[in-house]
């Protein structure tokens, strides 16, 4: 048992299911607190318990000249999916949201909501899942919050994650800053994490088991931005899937982005899904894909970066951006036609993340 | 890189999809063209329409053939008063209400399914009625009622869910019964004075379950060639070449292209489990068309006991569909979705006010979503141009 600031032996949380005790700031919430999530965490910035968590601002700036700010709730169903979990996911999308706009993440708050009931065990494994991921991002979960609500307010448990970076100097990922001629890169397969909560939801009786793609990219994007720091626009493609993302910067930017669909890396069992239920994989959610959108002449460059990392091995050149249409994204359909791909309308599959 | 699907990568196929445009193109000469009227085809069911904007078909065709999206698209065609009944039984707080998940969106006078879900009321997406005569099995102390909609495709997996909760005893399920039928629907387009098509693309789907015999009024009796189609692309191009070749050789029958999927008698035990459970309704109301004859059916009397109607006070109100709405005619081809005054203005796939803008897979939706104005434009003027 490793000690306090104070050098007390940490407390101890001995029972199974999370009560409104353990919410309601007396000592069963201290036992949670020390045991689950400092001992959990580990790290200096949150053993002191204080009401926050301070930085030295000289530290800070040795890493660039901005500090980046971003937050995201996880309300995922279910908690554990193959290849990931909520913790997980908690971790890895607030590092990827600073990520892309090429900061370097750092610190990062946890807040949860616990329904009553929760068992404690995978509470502990949730929290072991996400001290995993941020010992890989090499971020320090620092602050947070627990609060427990009655059986039925929240269902099970809900995450909020805020994450701190800085911006190295000279980096300006903006997504108007899309220009005619860029090239469009993905990282690797498409709608991986849609297609694996639908799975992991067992409505259908899929043969085959699909895998979430939940990874973190920071690690790949600064090697990318290594070999051409003038990217113009990165940005990772979560809920709403990249035909969000490409709407995006279509818009920001006021061009016309064209993607090919017979370059687009789609997984034989994503594509069957798909094809079952309706669902387009342009609009299926993804946790580890970023879309980047790269002056023409350092395409190719980054594309071999990108191959070159673990979390873009299938990396691929998917389109490009065009003058016109102004503002939209048009699929060249592998059949040959073309169509209009647009922002969605209404929720594909509610609480993927 | 790119992995093949089997049974589906060679359905879509774009070296075969262009020696099929060009043997199209090819029978322009051996057509009597209408003073330069393009012809005009209807595909009935709305999951070809939704190939044809998947896979960006339109545009490939050449000027002289325009696609006429046809009414199959049960979403769409929905009447806003069922659409109450539907929240209203939903809203009763013993019901478990279970539906597909395309008929959430829909529009009733009051509130779509998605709103009622958000006020409380129990709604449930499933897959299969099956999944919600499951559901009904593991609460017996709640009524799960299943939303039933669809053409004669999905008319088999209702009726055989009704037999088996019969058999089971389940009597906490029942049925709230939206099934429509195709041939009286695509007969009132024929009848229609303002008609203009020339040729139809039967839907496959349906044909799997009543074979090929129902479809032969409209090549013996309204002298159309009509052709049972796949939904695959390359078997929208092809069933169009078919149709085109009837037209040339002045022939008209039902011929068969989905010969891969549906037999010419079509599936006789699906038959029998909907004559045992389903009977046609003297009439049925649909969003843009309006009432026909004969165009749904309703559960027989001995099925009471599992018809959420008899079972429940639905109230049954008829809503007149919005003035300003052109449905009707677009879906008999008389005007194109964005020549109607409302489209993408008042109505949008995010606040539809007329059946075809409701699911992805009416047409005004799927021109909303996937079309190119300015080139749909462009193309209307060359097919003017024509005239």
């Amino acid at each position: 048992m490793s000690p306090t600031a104070s050098g007390k032996a940490r407390r101890q949380l001995n029972a199974q299911v999370i009560t409104l005790a353990h919410g309601s700031g007396g000592k069963a919430m201290r036992d949670l607190i020390e045991d689950v999530f400092v001992g959990g965490f580990d790290n200096e910035h949150l053993a002191p318990l204080e009401d926050q968590a301070r930085f030295e601002l000289s530290a800070l700036a040795t890493y660039g000249n901005r500090l980046a700010m971003t937050t995201d709730s996880y309300v995922v169903d279910p908690l554990f999916f193959p290849g990931g979990d909520i913790g997980k996911l908690a971790i890895t999308g607030t590092v990827n949201d600073l990520a892309v706009g090429g900061a370097r993440a750092l610190y990062l708050s946890c807040a949860m909501i616990i329904e009553e009931g929760f068992a404690v065990d995978k509470l502990r494994r949730i929290v072991a899942s996400m001290k995993r991921a941020a010992d890989e991002a090499g971020v320090c979960v620092v602050t947070g919050d627990t609060k427990v609500v009655t059986r039925g307010a929240a269902d099970k448990l809900f995450i909020n994650t805020t994450g701190v970076g800085v911006i190295p100097a000279g980096i300006e990922l903006l997504s108007h800053q899309a220009q005619p001629g860029d090239v469009v890169l993905i990282n690797g397969h498409v709608g991986d994490h849609g297609a694996a909560i639908v799975d992991a939801r067992g409505e259908l009786s899929m043969e085959s088991t699909i895998e979430t793609d939940c990874q973190l990219l920071n690690d790949l994007i600064s090697c990318m931005l290594d070999t051409c720091p003038g990217i113009h626009c990165m940005r990772d493609a979560t809920r709403g899937g990249i035909a969000t993302v490409l709407n995006e910067f279509a818009l920001a930017s006021d061009v016309g982005i064209y993607l090919d669909e017979s370059a687009l890396p789609v997984r034989k069992a994503v594509r069957g899904m798909c094809e079952i239920l309706g669902l387009d994989p342009l609009y299926l959610a993804n946790e580890g894909k970023l879309i980047a959108l790269v002056p023409q002449e350092f395409a190719e460059p980054v594309l071999q970066t990108m191959l070159a990392h673990p979390a873009g091995t299938d990396a691929a050149v998917i389109g490009k951006v065009t003058s016109s249409p102004a503002g939209r994204v048009v699929l060249e359909t592998g059949f040959g036609g073309e169509r209009i791909v647009d922002m969605l309308v209404g929720e594909q599959l509610p609480r993927i993340c | 890189m790119k992995e093949v699907m089997k049974y589906v990568d060679e359905f879509r196929d774009p070296v075969m999809a262009h020696s099929l445009i060009t043997k199209i193109g090819e029978l322009r000469d051996k057509l009597a063209l209408n003073k330069g009227k393009p012809l005009q085809l209807m595909e009935f069911c709305g999951g070809h329409t939704h190939t044809i904007f998947r896979f960006g078909i339109e545009p490939l065709l050449p000027d002289w053939i325009e696609l006429i999206h046809g009414p199959g698209c049960p979403v769409c065609v929905l009447p806003m008063g069922r659409v109450d009944d539907c929240v209203a039984l939903a809203e009763r707080p013993d019901v478990i209400f279970t539906t597909f998940g395309d008929a959430m969106r829909v529009p009733g006078s009051r509130k779509s399914l998605l709103q009622a879900k958000a006020d409380g009321a129990d709604i449930r997406m499933v897959y299969s009625p099956l999944d919600a005569l499951e559901l009904a099995r593991n609460n017996p102390d709640r009524q799960v009622i299943f939303f039933a909609l669809g053409f004669e495709t999905t008319m088999p997996s209702t009726a055989l869910t009704v037999l088996s909760a019969q058999s089971r005893g389940i009597e906490n399920f029942s049925l709230f019964c939206n099934h429509i039928t195709t041939v009286p629907t695509i007969k009132a387009i024929l009848d229609s004075p303002d008609m203009q098509i020339d040729g139809f693309l039967a839907p496959g789907h349906v044909a799997m379950v009543v074979g090929e015999q129902p479809f032969e009024f409209i090549a013996d009796i309204y002298h159309k060639p009509i052709v049972v189609t796949g939904f695959e692309p390359l078997d929208i191009l092809q069933s169009i070449w078919m149709v085109l070749q009837q037209l040339a050789d002045k022939r008209t029958e039902v011929e068969n292209q989905y010969k891969r999927i549906v037999p010419k008698q079509g599936n006789p035990p699906g038959l029998d489990a909907i004559t045992q459970v389903f009977e046609l309704r003297d009439y049925f109301e649909w969003r843009g068309l309006g009432s026909i004859d004969h165009s749904g059916v309703k559960m027989k009397s001995e099925f009471d006991a599992f018809d959420a109607e008899k079972k429940f006070s639905v109230p049954n109100l008829k809503i007149a569909d919005p003035k300003s709405c052109q449905c009707g005619e677009v879906l008999k081809g008389v005007i194109r979705p964005w020549e109607c005054k409302v489209f993408g203005k008042a109505c949008t796939p995010e606040s539809p006010m007329g059946a075809l803008m409701v699911s992805t897979e009416g047409a005004c939706a799927a021109y909303y979503n996937f079309g190119n104005l300015s080139e749909l434009l462009a193309r209307r003027n060359r097919q003017e141009a024509l005239a």
